[in-house]
Formats: C-alpha cells, structure tokens, sequence
C-alpha cells in the first residue's frame, strides 16, 4: 500500500500576522492534513487558521544559484533610505 | 576530492564557524548528513518509546487533575516524535524507513525507556527526572547548527518545562503525604537517579562522536559538562522536598563551585544499551504491535483519499479552461 504523502503546515498566529510555515506531517488527504495539523501545531492555541500544501508543490529555489539569484540586490544600496544626505536639521523624513 | 567538492566543503565549514544554519537544501558532507539521521531519528524515537512507561499509568491516575496532565503529556510526546520524524526526514531519509530502524532494533532510542514504571511516583520521578535532564540536553540543541532540528527543538523546548514542572509536583505532593507516600517517592528516586544520569551519555573520554559533533556544532556541550549542570540543578530540588538522592558521593565541592559525584555502573549502561534491560523486549513488542494493527486504518484511509480524488476528477467541469 501506498505511503500517506508529505504536506507543509502554515499557521495564522492571530488575526493581522501572515501564515507562516511551521513544520510538515504525513496525512492521507487534504482533510486528514488539516485535522493532523491542528493536533500537532496548535496544541497550545498557536493558531486561527491553518494551511496545508502538499510538498510536492512547493517549489523552492536552488541554494546553489543563490549569487546570480540575490547578490544583485548588494550593490543597489540608493534602494534604502540612508543613502540620501538630508541637512540636520531635518529629524524624521 | 575536486575542486568544486573542496569549494563546496569551504563553504560548509564556513558556515558552520559563522553560526549560519545548514538548511536541507545546501551542501552538506555526507558524513554530516548520516549523523543528523542517527541522532534526530535517535531522538525521535526516544519520544515515541517514551510514551509507553507513561502510558500505563493515564488509566490509573490517581486524580482527575494528575489524569489530565499525563494525557497531554504523552500527547505532547507524540508531537514531539512528529516533529523530529519530520526534521529527519528533511536530510533524505523516509518515515518508513526510520519507523522499520526502529522495529528492527537497528536504531536505538534513550536507554531510559527500557525501565518500568512500577508505582505512581515513578511518573513523578520520570517528569522530574528524566524530561530535567531530556530538558538541559534540549536547550542546548536549539542551538544546534541543522536548522530544522534547531527548529524543532525551539518548540519542544517550549512545550516541555510542564513536563519537569508536573513531575516534581508529584513527588512534592507526595513528600507532604504520609510516610509511606514518601517512601513511595523516595523509592521512586531511587530507582530512576543512576539511570537519568546515563541519559546524558559516556563520558567525554569515552564517547566516540563527542569530538565531531562539537566540531559542526551539532552539540555546543559535552555529555561530562551536561551530566553535571543536571546534578547541581537537581540536587537542591531533592533537599527541598526532604529527598536524598542515592549517591554517598555526592557533595558541594567549594573550590570547583559544583557538585562531585559518584561513579556511574557503566556495565549497567552498556546492557541496557544492547537490549537487555529490563523492558527492551516489551517496548519494542508494544510499538510493533500498535504499528502492525494500525495497518489497516493507514491503508484505508490512503484508499479513501484516492477514491475521492478519482470521484472529484470524474465531477470537474470541463469547459473551465476552455
């Protein structure tokens, strides 16, 4: 008999914060994951509201392409605000 | 080795000596990846055996109270198991393969769980005990430089300080009850002591993996260095309920600021390791047990889902994409 497949458990903490990943488990249907999820992750009201992916659709980028990915963002420091001079006399902007 | 391995491995080692976490998906020496396996599957199945010496006591709970917190408890356990089954299975390795580890005896699991529970108290000493010294081991790893085992134990960390906490409560309240309650406790004590301090492994001088998992940062403490923060934490907790732990040995050393202790029956140790303490038989045969008879359930369950599947793909509409 097939194994029960692999999902990935987000969590809503409260009302106003993102889902977040939390950890994975192993259930037989989406239902299943969703009933497993709340007894393993929030045991301790952790959570509002759950989601849960099958990991076989998550796809996920190659740490080994993580300089052409994201060291471009290194050089473009104008894209934060301490790059621009501002007189002193201005305190917040 | 080639130049892009050697690259690769530089890149590892400076990770690791930057206190950057090794995250499932970067480059990992092979020799990284099976010690993870083995001590996080370990782990795992610790706290799956572990539910068993629990176990028999949710039915015969002496209170309402004491019933609930044993059950949640053990739920809590069952967690935890998940958890780490999960971590683990990050590094390539899949649940069944780490459960037919565990029922074959080819994986070992916390020694500790191979002793009985014979009275009440024991549950006291065993949340006392044994989740302390489970505890002083955890906090530690939440350092620890594979990040979803880190992550794991972040959360375990968080949900086991009830654990230590009702168990102590036990052996208080039975050290306020009447002598034989208290023998009862300190009986307890004394059963469960030398084998809590063998938690926390050989010593340094005689541990083979000690050396390489300080190195990657897997263990940020010796198992010697472990073993004696539970004593000096542990020992005034006894005092404190009017319980003597079972060491003539043990007394506060002024000059190191800790406490010396005595020798640990390591033959005891090493017996229990290779299966023939008291209980390793009945743990492993109640675990396959509950697997076996569990089968038909998983399967069900698996070919309901494929049923409904199959019933929702035959019912979509057609036209959507048209």
């Amino acid at each position: 008999m097939k194994n029960w497949p692999l999902w990935e458990v987000f969590i809503r903490s409260k009302n106003g914060l993102e889902h977040r990943h939390c950890g994975s488990l192993h259930a037989a249907d989406a239902n299943m994951a969703l009933e497993n999820a709340r007894d393993v992750y929030t045991r301790r009201m952790e959570g509002v509201s759950i989601w849960v992916v099958e990991s076989k659709h998550v796809v996920a980028s190659n740490p080994e392409n993580s300089g052409e990915l994201f060291e471009p963002a290194k050089d473009k420091v104008y894209r934060h605000p301490t790059f621009y001079d501002l007189p002193d006399e201005i305190k917040h902007m | 080795m080639s130049q892009k391995e050697i690259n690769l491995l530089e890149d590892f080692e400076q990770k690791i000596k930057d206190d950057v976490k090794i995250e499932p998906k970067n480059w990992m020496p092979e020799k990284y990846r099976k010690t993870h396996i083995r001590q996080i599957s370990q782990h795992a199945h610790s706290e799956i055996v572990g539910m068993l010496p629990e176990g028999n006591w949710v039915s015969r709970a002496p209170t309402l109270r004491r019933k609930v917190a044993l059950l949640a408890k053990v739920q809590d356990e069952a967690g935890h198991g998940l958890y780490l089954y999960s971590a683990a299975e990050t590094l390539g390795i899949t649940r069944d393969e780490l459960f037919e580890q565990l029922h074959s005896g080819k994986a070992k699991y916390s020694s500790i769980f191979n002793y009985p529970t014979v009275t009440w108290a024991d549950i006291g000493a065993i949340g006392w005990l044994v989740d302390g010294a489970a505890i002083i081991n955890q906090v530690m790893l939440t350092n620890t430089s594979y990040g979803p085992y880190a992550r794991a134990m972040v959360r375990i960390c968080k949900e086991e300080s009830f654990h230590q906490r009702q168990g102590y409560e036990i052996m208080m309240t039975l050290c306020n009850g009447t002598e034989e309650q208290k023998e009862m406790a300190q009986d307890a004590l004394n059963r469960w002591w030398w084998p809590s301090m063998m938690m926390f492994g050989p010593t340094d001088a005689e541990s083979t993996h000690t050396a390489q998992s300080m190195e990657w940062k897997l263990k940020r403490k010796t198992n010697d260095e472990l073993r004696q923060m539970f004593v000096d934490q542990t020992k005034p907790q006894a005092d404190l309920i009017g319980l003597t732990i079972p060491d003539k040995d043990l007394k506060w050393n002024e000059e190191r600021g800790k406490h010396d202790f005595g020798e640990i029956d390591w033959e005891e140790f090493w017996q229990v390791v290779k299966g023939h303490g008291p209980c390793n038989k009945e743990r492993i045969a109640a675990r396959v047990k509950a697997y076996d008879e569990g089968k038909w359930v998983r399967d069900a369950a698996m070919a309901y889902a494929e049923k409904q599947a199959q019933k929702e793909a035959a019912t979509q509409p057609i036209s959507k994409t048209a």
